[in-house]
């Protein structure tokens, strides 16, 4: 070693590796800041001219728009502020709702693709193949200006039992809590709790003694009979408001809106369909052996799939399907071409067109789907972990 | 004398075994669910199918010049006849069209050109990718040799749609390269700049990018500086899939087994010889059909173009529709947009699975 170490070098100051990488950093660095630094001058000087004012004080003065779906009270002069929220609720129930929707249309479909039936499986994967290779937005449009624009008018509305179906909207009854609603609220809590018990209790039994308790069943049937056994106790405290056709509109009743409606199903098919692949990659991803090692030790077809192929089928579905939902959150923002007043409708089409705070508004709508991203990406780590192999 | 053993020849299995009542009984009718999910699927075909045909055939009229003349109850194709050359070209002139065409042609004829052996391969794409889009950008923008100049924001249609999408998956190629190479370099600073870059724009819609591109970068441009509409919308189209494009190429760097990369360090290649000469080819290969995939997401994802004002194929369909000589077309439009993506996006996804079966060279461990 000492040898090599007399040798004088000829190694340059550039040649070696660490000092290469440090120059490469520094002028990668500085090109970054300077970029950074020219950008924000020149939109400084952009603002001025404009004489637009930066900050976000314009969420406290009126918004002065109407926003047609709003599950909070919203009014006209309600501030921006107010507007968001109306806009972030609107973005947050699209989103959960579609992928409720979503993931039960993607299990069916993921199954029925796997299916004995040859008919079925056919079936399927002309579902599949059709809503995955056609865009998203050209869907919401076939949805909202196609099929519920043709409803007719609510004078020839179509009925089922006491829903409504038209251009307007889907209208079902509303129910109205009277006096007494807070003791079945009471009792669904209890009922809630009881069951979580009978699932606890039922879990340590099998574990000391083996014998089997249908514990989901039974909670199940405790969650409604306790809850009901409350509900007429109190006098059934609840009475529907109807939806009564007249002339020209619908009074009374719950309505969807056909932009709910509209994206919503687009959303929730759309998504369904790629769910309906990752499904069935993960169950076709379990070695046949597993079933056969199952069916051997004498389960039932239902418990094979239960206990032995779902778990570890889960795996392999959980980080894909993640993203699909991350998808979804994210295409709920398309809702804004069909005027579901979500995110990017009201914060950046509506606000951002009368107040000109272009860089606030685009701020705020990134920000929230920064978190909403990496919120829905947390659950699902933590529940991957969950699922995931525990190995010696 | 020797009794020479002959067995009698096998008997046909039973008819419940083999032909088409068997294949019948094991798949449509096996237990009584299988019989009801038969005879439910067959409702559901006969709910959907028939009307279909009777309203997209049978009942459909062909020809015709406005709404009035579509009688027959059923579609009306005539409106999709009138309006083709719209849906495919946009508002560019009709008499300029075959410019269009001739740039389509042309690549056809080089991208063909790649069957031919003798023809130096290198080459050829440095064609494609260096001197066919000035070519193509004169074709379509005129200005010299006396094409009549048109103005980009006549471009629309399918063209459009197609010139989207693939000058944002080509543009964003090198960029989401080197993304990758950066989230998976050992230096900090490079690291982090790319993963910020990475995670933000992958955390937001597209349309946020787009709004930003056609609203926000005029306001980052020094005063007077300005470029049109379409160049924003690419430069927004490029970034986005630039990080999609740089994971999909993580993907495939990841795969390379880590003896790839000491042997090339091993061989005394520098940092940027051992990717281009030893990682990256290895790598390219194996994430060409998810290079594919991106490609059809991002050409389905290019209909959000039509938000900010700009008319795609989808966005000439949505157009058209509103034309009142045409009231009540609206689903023969869709019918006729869906369609073409449908084949688009189908047929680059049979082509994507074949290529990776074609590609599939048994470099992966098992």
């Amino acid at each position: 070693m000492s040898n090599i170490k007399n040798i004088p070098s000829n190694k340059s100051f550039l040649n070696d590796a660490g000092n290469r990488s440090l120059i490469f950093q520094i002028v990668l660095l500085a090109v970054v800041v300077f970029v950074g630094y020219y950008l924000f001058s020149n939109l400084q000087a952009n603002l001025e001219n404009r004489g637009i004012s930066t900050g976000f004080s314009f969420l406290n003065e009126p918004a002065g728009f109407p926003i047609l779906i709003h599950l909070v009270s919203y009014t006209e002069s309600s501030t921006y502020g107010r507007a968001f929220l109306v806009a972030l609720i609107n973005t947050f129930v699209i989103s959960l709702l579609g992928i409720i929707l979503a993931t039960i249309i993607g299990v069916v479909m993921g199954l029925a693709r796997l299916s004995k039936n040859w008919l079925v499986a056919r079936l399927a994967t002309v579902y599949i193949e059709t809503m995955r290779n056609i865009p998203l937005l050209l869907q919401m449009f076939f949805w909202y200006f196609a099929v519920l624009a043709a409803l007719p008018v609510p004078r020839n509305s179509y009925e089922f039992a006491d829903f409504l179906l038209n251009k307007r909207g889907i209208y079902s009854p509303n129910p109205i809590a009277q006096d007494g609603f807070g003791l079945v609220i009471i009792g669904f809590i209890l009922s809630i709790a009881l069951a979580i018990g009978v699932i606890v209790w039922a879990k340590k039994r099998q574990t000391r003694t083996g014998l089997w308790f249908p514990a989901y069943w039974s909670s199940l049937g405790i969650i409604l009979g306790v809850t009901f056994l409350f509900f007429a106790a109190a006098g059934f405290p609840l009475e529907f408001d109807l939806p009564q056709k007249s002339r020209f509109n619908v009074t009374g009743g719950m309505v969807l809106p056909p932009e709910f409606v509209a994206v919503l199903v687009a959303l929730s098919t759309y998504t369904g369909a790629f769910i309906a692949e990752i499904v069935r990659a993960g169950i076709l991803s379990v070695n046949w052996g597993q079933t056969e090692a199952a069916r051997s030790l004498g389960l039932r077809d239902s418990l094979t799939q239960r206990l032995i192929v779902l778990p570890q089928a889960l795996r392999v579905i959980i980080p894909p399907l993640t993203s699909q939902y991350l998808n979804l959150a994210k295409n709920s923002s398309l809702g804004a071409a069909i005027a579901y007043p979500e995110l990017v409708a009201v914060i950046m089409g509506t606000t951002l067109n009368q107040t000109g705070q272009a860089i606030e508004t685009i701020g705020l709508c990134m920000l929230v789907y920064g978190s909403l991203s990496l919120s829905i990406s947390l659950f699902m780590n933590w529940y991957n972990k969950k699922m995931s192999l525990i190995e010696r | 004398m020797a009794i020479e053993f002959k067995p009698s020849p096998s008997l046909p299995p039973p008819s419940t075994a083999v032909g088409p009542v068997a294949w019948l009984r094991q798949n449509l009718f096996s237990s009584p669910l299988n019989v009801f999910l038969t005879l439910f699927s067959i409702y559901i075909i006969y709910l959907i199918v028939p009307p279909i045909i009777e309203w997209g055939i049978i009942n459909a009229t062909w020809e015709g010049a406005s709404k009035a003349e579509c009688t027959a109850g059923g579609a009306c194709w005539a409106f999709i006849n009138v309006y083709f050359e719209q849906f495919m070209y946009g508002l560019y002139p009709s008499e300029e069209t075959w410019r269009i065409n001739l740039a389509v042609i042309l690549i056809v004829l080089l991208v063909g050109m790649f069957a031919i052996k003798a023809i130096n391969k290198l080459f050829l794409s440095l064609t494609i990718l260096l001197i066919y889009p000035v070519v193509a950008y004169f074709l379509f923008a005129g200005g010299v040799f006396g094409l009549e100049v048109v103005e980009t924001s006549r471009w629309g249609g399918l063209f459009l749609t197609v010139l989207l999408g693939v000058v944002g998956i080509v543009a964003s190629f090198p960029l989401g390269a080197l993304l990758a190479l950066g989230r998976r370099s050992n230096m900090p600073v490079a690291k982090s700049v790319s993963l910020v870059f990475i995670e933000t724009i992958r955390a937001v819609p597209l349309i946020t990018i787009l709004f930003m591109a056609s609203v926000m970068i005029p306001l980052f441009l020094p005063e007077g500086l300005n470029f049109n509409k379409l160049l924003r919308v690419l430069i927004g189209i490029t970034l986005f899939s630039s990080a999609y494009m740089a994971e999909v190429i993580r993907g495939g760097l990841q795969a390379i087994p880590k003896g790839q990369y000491e042997a090339a360090d091993a061989m005394g290649l520098t940092y940027w010889q051992s990717m281009v000469l030893v990682i990256l080819p290895q790598a390219l290969k194996l994430v060409i059909p998810g290079i594919v995939n991106s490609f059809i997401s991002l050409f389905k994802d290019t209909t959000l173009v039509y938000i900010v004002g700009m008319f795609d194929f989808l966005g000439r369909i949505q157009a058209a529709n509103h034309d009142t000589n045409w009231l009540g077309t609206t689903v023969e439009g869709y019918a006729f947009a869906a369609f073409v993506y449908w084949i688009f996006c189908f047929g680059m996804s049979r082509y994507s699975m074949a290529l990776e079966r074609k590609l599939d060279t048994g470099h992966k461990r098992n």
